[in-house]
């Protein structure tokens, strides 16, 4: 690997400055994307995810800051030191997004024809003719049908799969060195995900795309990724290549999520679930941010914040865990083992 | 393949509901609307009215009197379908002319306080924060103030008010609802997740604002201007008749009823034309305004 990465995040730190306190929604997030790989994100709810995914196009709206020290460089440049000018000729031009939601990130009052050849007509100053033209062929490129017809539609007239490819032909008229998805496929029902994770796997290796996706959902990651970021309470908790990730997690809380996955031929009558619900990022826990929520959680955990550990090649974890391996014994485990040596559980004084 | 038969069943519900812009459904829908229509066509053959009749006629047939005693004060009759006044003018050739009058004062001056409160609505939901804060307290502070008073106290600081310093007056003091308006839909429509896609795919602010923000303001500020117009008539008509708006001989709604005052009720006819021309008027744009009101808001539903 001589060639430099496309996108290098170093300490990006995100904060929000609220009434309630200072909001540390991304805390320190280091990451890296090559050119024609797809990152998978991965994290639950209020883990900082989204705000890593706007930070990165500095989309960030007060009372959030981007912190200075933090680092973004794409192609070679700095994203944080361009002016406003420089930073929305990258946006939608060199890395473009694609939103959560089909439904309300389309403007109503006009037909998807102009609103994506409003994206050339920003970037390319094309002509009205031009532009109308490539959004047609960007229609064709996602795979929609009869699509000099379809573009003289608006929103409301498509389904949500439409809507969601006219989202991607959006991303994809400028043909990015980068496409941000952000949880593309949530709104969606599951065959319809399918197709879409198809199609922007499909795009990708035609055009060469490097695609960060967002999503909460290891099985998209699985499908789509080739390395995985999983994040946790504003910080990245782990890195690894996805086959590393999925048959060997090191942080308990990617073991937590892998567990919460229902899965076909594993009988089990509930999910497993990650006792709790992340801490308000006003006030991270001191220590190891997942402790709270953590099984093997013991002293070390509250005193002193774990540092990204080497697990293996391209394999990072941060979890005191790699220092003491003997402590993985679950505490539920612990009292299995011991009700199975003969003491008997009280079940009835609960009751 | 799953994929191109669940395409071709979209395509089947696309065809069916076929293809038309916001504002050509929203015209059907006022189409529709009777009380609306009949407003809109009353309006269409007063301003015709208004407009044409100047053009046949020299400009000073409605100050023309032809014989001053003899013609002072007759009720309606062939000659004179109106009557005439106590200055022997015609009374329709003089409501023909105050159409022209109170009407372009009634729709200039709205037109004026929908641009300055759009734009200075617009600026303050875009910007947020302490800018908009300081902008809305100000607005608050000059709606407290009564408009009515307002204009009577402005009108008389100058003793001779010419039609555009009635205009401006007007408008200037016409446009803090407005401003409010725009206010709530852009500071909403600021965090519609458009308006982020649209961020997201490097859209400045002026093109987001232009583009993106300010069609979903139009609609609704099209009705409060329309309902602006049938207040602003009455309030010119108002000031009129108190002396401060429209000066004669130049005649405007409000003193051509003032003009018959004098010989009320003997000389019922030169008030009660001038009256029902404004209510009829009002009448009309306040029905046009409803029916606005509704079609526009059909509009953000899907056609059915």
């Amino acid at each position: 690997m001589t060639q430099p990465p496309l996108l290098t995040v170093s300490d990006l730190r995100s904060y929000f400055y609220t009434g309630a306190g200072v909001a540390r929604a991304v805390d320190g997030v280091s990451f890296t994307i090559a050119a024609g790989e797809t990152l998978g994100i991965v994290g639950e709810s209020g883990c900082g995810k989204s705000v890593t995914a706007l930070s990165i196009l500095r989309l960030i709206q007060p009372p959030g800051r981007i912190e200075p020290g933090s680092r973004i460089v794409f192609e070679g440049q700095d994203l944080l030191r361009l002016d406003d000018a420089g930073i929305r000729r990258v946006r939608g031009n060199r890395i473009a997004m694609i939103f959560q939601e089909p439904m309300t990130a389309l403007n109503p009052v006009f037909t998807v024809g102009d609103q994506i050849a409003e994206v050339a007509r920003v970037h390319a100053s094309a002509s009205r003719r031009a532009a109308w033209d490539r959004a047609v062929e960007m229609l064709t490129l996602v795979g929609i049908p009869a699509p000099a017809q379809r573009a003289r539609e608006y929103p409301h007239q498509l389904s949500g799969g439409m809507r969601q490819r006219v989202l991607i032909a959006m991303a994809l008229v400028m043909n990015p060195a980068l496409v941000i998805a952000d949880e593309p496929t949530t709104a969606l029902d599951v065959t319809i995900q399918a197709q879409i994770l198809e199609l922007l796997g499909d795009l990708q290796q035609r055009l060469g795309t490097s695609i960060a996706m967002i999503t909460h959902d290891l099985g998209v990651i699985a499908e789509v990724a080739s390395r995985v970021v999983v994040m946790y309470g504003g910080e990245v908790v782990e890195e690894a290549r996805v086959e590393a990730l999925f048959e060997a997690p090191h942080h308990p809380y990617t073991e937590g999520l892998l567990h919460a996955m229902p899965r076909v031929g594993r009988r089990q009558e509930r999910l497993t679930v990650i006792p709790g619900t992340v801490p308000p990022p006003t006030a991270w826990p001191s220590g190891c941010r997942f402790r709270d929520r953590c099984p093997y959680a013991w002293e070390r955990c509250t005193r002193e914040h774990p540092p990204l550990y080497q697990i293996g090649p391209g394999h990072t974890s941060r979890c005191h865990l790699a220092e003491e391996p003997e402590r993985r014994v679950r505490r539920s485990d612990a009292v299995t083992a011991a009700e199975s040596a003969g003491q008997p559980p009280r079940a009835q004084s609960v009751a | 393949m799953t994929t191109v038969r669940l395409d071709q069943l979209e395509v089947r519900e696309g065809v069916a509901i076929g293809s038309s812009s916001p504002w050509q459904t929203a015209l059907r829908a006022l189409a529709r609307d009777r009380s609306a229509l009949v407003g809109a066509i009353v309006i269409a053959i007063i301003a015709m009215v208004a407009i044409v009749t100047p053009l046949v006629f020299p400009d000073d047939y409605c100050i023309a009197q032809p014989d001053i005693i003899g013609l002072k004060n007759i009720p309606p009759s062939f000659t004179h379908p109106l009557g005439t006044d106590k200055f022997s003018r015609d009374v329709l050739a003089r409501l023909i002319c105050g159409a022209r009058v109170s009407l372009s004062i009634a729709f200039l001056s709205v037109l004026v306080a929908a641009t300055v409160g759009t734009v200075y609505g617009a600026i303050a939901g875009y910007l947020g924060g302490i800018a908009d804060s300081l902008l809305m307290r100000l607005v608050d502070a000059l709606l407290a103030i009564p408009r009515v008073l307002l204009l009577i106290a402005v009108a008389t600081l100058w003793n001779r008010l010419e039609i555009t310093g009635l205009i401006l007056l007007l408008g200037l003091t016409g446009w803090f609802g407005v401003s409010r308006l725009v206010r709530t839909l852009v500071a909403s429509a600021r965090h519609d997740e458009f308006v982020a896609a649209a961020r997201a795919l490097g859209a400045s602010d002026l093109r987001i604002l232009g583009q993106h923000i300010l069609p979903r303001v139009v609609s609704p500020v099209l009705v409060a201007a329309t309902l602006g117009i049938g207040n602003v008539i009455v309030i010119e008509a108002g000031l009129t008749y108190l002396g401060m708006g429209v000066q004669p001989p130049r005649a405007s709604w409000g003193s051509i009823f003032y003009d018959g005052v004098e010989y009320f009720p003997s000389v019922w006819w030169v008030c009660v034309f001038a009256g029902a021309a404004l209510v009829v008027t009002v009448l009309a744009v306040n029905l046009v305004a409803d029916g606005l009101r509704e079609a526009l808001d059909a509009r953000q539903l899907p056609p059915r």
